[in-house]
C-alpha cells in the first residue's frame, strides 16, 4: 500500500515539476504515433475509396480479411517487421530497426487495415442517392469520389482518431522494433512496462497518467465529432433543424 | 430532342423495360405516368446516362448516346435530373446548387452570379448560406432543382419530384416547372403517378404499364380515348364494359349489355365484341320522372349500391344489371336525396363513351 501511495505521490511530483525525460518520452510517443497515423491515413483513405468506389472479385473476402486484421497481435506485426527490417532481413539495408522511423513504419502497419475499413465503412454511409446525384451534375468519376469523401469527413476523421488511440497505446511493435532505448526509442508504453519491471513506479505511474490523459482527449474529441455526426444525420432525417 | 428507340433493360433475369420507343420533342413538358414499379424511375436513369440499357439506342438530340463514358459525360452535362427523394451534399445551399458550375469548370467569378439566379428562379434567394440538410423535403427538392437548372440544361428530367411532398410544396414545384419550360424553353421530361399533376402540366403523356410504353399521346387521348383496360383503369375511368354491337346506323351503333343496350359512336359492324369506356364524370344522375325528354341517349334505371365520398366529389355505384359508376358534387347528392337502395337514371351521351373493338 506504501509503495503506491509513495507512487503516486512521486508520479504527480514528476508532472507537476515537468521532468525533462518524461516530457521527452511523452512527446516522442505523441510524435511517432501522430506520425504513423497521419500516414497511414494517407495510404488508407485513396485504399479505402479504391477498395469501396471499385468493382471486383473477392470484395467482400477482402472486406472481412481486413476487419480480421483489426485485432492483430501487435508482436506478431512486431515480430513480422522484426524480420523484414532485421540486417539480414530483405529491408535491412535501410537500417530501419531500433530506430522511430522503424517505429512509426511498425505502427503504420499495425493501423492501416483499422483506418481502410473504417474509411470503407464511413463511405458506404454516404446515401447512395448522393452519388446518383453528383454523377447526374455532370462529375467525372474522379470529382465524384472526391466529394463522397468529402461527404464522409466526420466519419473518417473518428477512424482516424481512432487509429491514434490504438498506434499510442500499443507495447508490441513499439518494444520488438524501438528496443526500448533510452533517448532514442523510449516511449511510454516500454517505459511503463521496463520501469515497472524495475521497481520503479514513480515514473511508471506518471507515465500511465499521461498516456489515460492522451487517451482522454482521444475520447472528447471523438464523442465531439460523432454528436456532430449523428446530429447532422438526424437533420437528414427530418429530425431537429438548428 | 431526345428519340429512343427499342430500348430494354434486365435485371438478372427480369424485364424492367421492354422495347420502348418514344420521341421527346424540343421545348415540350412530357410526363410518364404509370403506377409504382412500372418502370418509369429506370426509363429516366437510363436517359439520364446513369445507367446503361440492355438493349436499344437513346438518340440526344440527334447523337447516339452509346460511346465511352468520356463522350456520355459530356451529353449528359447537356441535361438535368433531379430525383424523388433530394439529396444534398452537407454543405451550404450555395454550394450545393455550385456542383454542377464547379464540375463541369466554370469561370469561379460567375459561380455567385449564377448560383444566386438559380436560387432566385426557385424563389429561395437569401437561403445561400444556409445549411442544406436543415432545409425542409420541399425546399431540398426546390434546391435539387435550382441544382439542376444552374447549368442552363437543355433537358431537365424529374423523377416524382413532388411525391413525397405536401400539397402546398407541389403546387410551387409545379408552378415552377411551368415557368421554367415558358421561360427558358427547357425541355421537361417528368415522372409521376399521379394522373391529376400529369393532366395539370404536361403537353403529351406517356402511360408506363409493366415495363412497356401502353401509350402516348395528348391528355385528351388518354384520358378519353385509353389503349385497353389497363390504361383505362389508371387514368380513372370507373365503368369497362363488353358487348356485342347489334345495329349500326351510320356511325351510331347499339350496343348490348346484359340485358341492357347502349347507343354509341363508333364504327363497328353488328356482331363485333366491343368494350365501352365510360368517364365518371360523364354519368349523371337523376331521379326518375317519366316525362322528361332529353337528348341524352343512354338512360338506365337503376338502384345506388355504394357511396364513397371524396371530400367535394361522390362516387356513386348505380346496379343497372351492371355497375355504372357517377362522379357528382356532394352538394347535388344532397338535394337528390341520394341513399343506398334509392332508384335512379343514370345517363351518359352517346359521343362521351369510348368504344374499342376487341381484338
Amino acid at each position: 500500500m506504501d509503495e503506491i501511495v509513495m507512487g503516486i505521490t512521486q508520479a504527480i511530483d514528476l508532472i507537476v515539476t515537468l521532468n525533462p525525460e518524461v516530457l521527452h518520452i511523452a512527446a516522442l510517443s505523441v510524435y511517432i504515433s501522430l506520425a504513423a497515423t497521419l500516414l497511414a491515413a494517407c495510404v488508407s483513405i485513396p485504399l479505402g475509396g479504391l477498395i469501396h468506389f471499385r468493382e471486383f472479385r473477392g470484395k467482400s473476402i477482402l472486406k472481412v480479411i481486413i476487419q480480421t486484421l483489426y485485432s492483430v497481435p501487435t508482436v506478431v506485426v512486431g515480430l513480422l517487421l522484426y524480420l523484414l527490417l532485421s540486417r539480414s532481413g530483405p529491408l535491412g539495408l535501410f537500417g530501419l530497426l531500433f530506430t522511430p522511423e522503424g517505429m512509426i513504419l511498425g505502427q503504420m502497419v499495425l493501423i492501416i487495415p483499422i483506418t481502410t475499413g473504417l474509411v470503407i465503412s464511413a463511405l458506404s454511409g454516404v446515401d447512395r442517392n448522393i452519388s446518383d446525384t453528383l454523377v447526374s451534375l455532370g462529375a467525372t468519376e474522379f470529382q465524384c469520389i472526391v466529394q463522397i469523401v468529402k461527404e464522409a469527413r466526420l466519419a473518417i476523421l473518428s477512424a482516424v482518431i481512432l487509429a491514434f488511440g490504438r498506434a499510442i497505446s500499443e507495447v508490441g511493435v513499439a518494444m520488438m522494433i524501438g528496443g526500448n532505448i533510452a533517448g532514442q526509442t523510449r516511449v511510454l508504453t516500454t517505459a511503463i512496462a521496463l520501469q515497472t519491471g524495475m521497481g520503479d513506479f514513480g515514473f511508471s505511474i506518471a507515465l500511465g497518467i499521461i498516456l489515460l490523459s492522451i487517451a482522454l482527449v482521444v475520447v472528447v474529441s471523438l464523442n465531439i465529432i460523432t454528436s456532430g455526426l449523428s446530429s447532422e444525420h438526424q437533420q437528414v432525417l427530418g429530425g431537429p433543424r438548428s | 430532342m431526345i428519340r429512343i428507340s427499342g430500348l430494354s433493360r434486365q435485371a438478372g433475369e427480369r424485364n424492367i423495360l421492354e422495347d420502348i420507343n418514344l420521341e421527346i420533342r424540343r421545348g415540350e413538358i412530357f410526363t410518364l405516368i404509370g403506377p409504382s414499379g412500372s418502370g418509369k424511375t429506370t426509363l429516366l436513369r437510363l436517359i439520364d446516362l446513369l445507367d446503361l440499357p440492355t438493349a436499344g439506342t437513346i438518340f440526344f438530340d440527334g447523337q447516339d448516346t452509346a460511346g465511352t463514358e468520356q463522350v456520355r459525360l459530356a451529353i449528359r452535362r447537356r441535361m438535368g435530373m433531379v430525383f424523388q427523394k433530394p439529396a444534398v451534399l452537407n454543405t451550404t445551399v450555395a454550394e450545393n446548387v455550385a456542383f454542377g458550375l464547379k464540375f463541369r469548370g466554370a469561370d469561379p467569378a460567375q459561380v455567385p452570379d449564377r448560383v444566386r439566379s438559380a436560387l432566385e428562379l426557385v424563389g429561395l434567394l437569401g437561403f445561400e448560406e444556409r445549411r442544406a440538410v436543415t432545409l425542409s423535403g420541399g425546399e431540398m427538392q426546390r434546391v435539387a432543382i435550382a441544382r439542376a437548372m444552374v447549368t442552363e440544361p437543355e433537358v431537365l428530367l424529374l423523377d416524382e419530384p413532388t411525391a413525397n411532398l405536401d400539397p402546398v410544396s407541389t403546387e410551387l414545384i409545379e408552378d415552377l416547372l411551368i415557368r421554367i419550360n415558358s421561360r427558358m424553353h427547357t425541355t421537361i421530361l417528368f415522372s409521376t403517378h399521379d394522373m391529376i399533376q400529369g393532366q395539370r402540366l404536361a403537353h403529351r403523356m406517356g402511360v408506363i404499364m409493366h415495363g412497356r410504353l401502353a401509350q402516348v399521346g395528348t391528355l385528351h387521348d388518354i384520358f378519353y380515348k385509353p389503349y385497353g383496360r389497363e390504361v383505362a383503369r389508371f387514368v380513372g375511368v370507373d365503368t369497362i364494359l363488353k358487348g356485342v354491337v347489334q345495329t349500326n346506323e351510320r356511325g351510331l351503333a347499339l350496343v348490348a349489355i346484359g340485358n341492357a343496350s347502349f347507343e354509341v359512336v363508333a364504327p363497328c359492324p353488328p356482331g363485333k365484341t366491343v368494350t365501352l369506356y365510360i368517364r365518371p364524370e360523364e354519368v349523371s344522375i337523376s331521379i326518375p320522372d317519366g316525362a322528361k325528354k332529353t337528348s341524352v341517349r343512354n338512360q338506365l334505371v337503376g338502384t345506388i349500391t355504394k357511396l364513397v365520398s371524396l371530400g367535394p366529389f361522390i362516387r356513386v355505384t348505380v346496379d343497372c344489371g351492371m355497375p355504372i359508376i357517377a362522379l357528382i358534387t356532394t352538394r347535388s347528392c344532397g338535394e337528390l336525396g341520394l341513399a343506398i337502395g334509392t332508384t335512379v337514371v343514370a345517363s351518359v351521351k352517346a359521343s362521351a363513351i369510348h368504344v374499342r373493338a376487341d381484338p
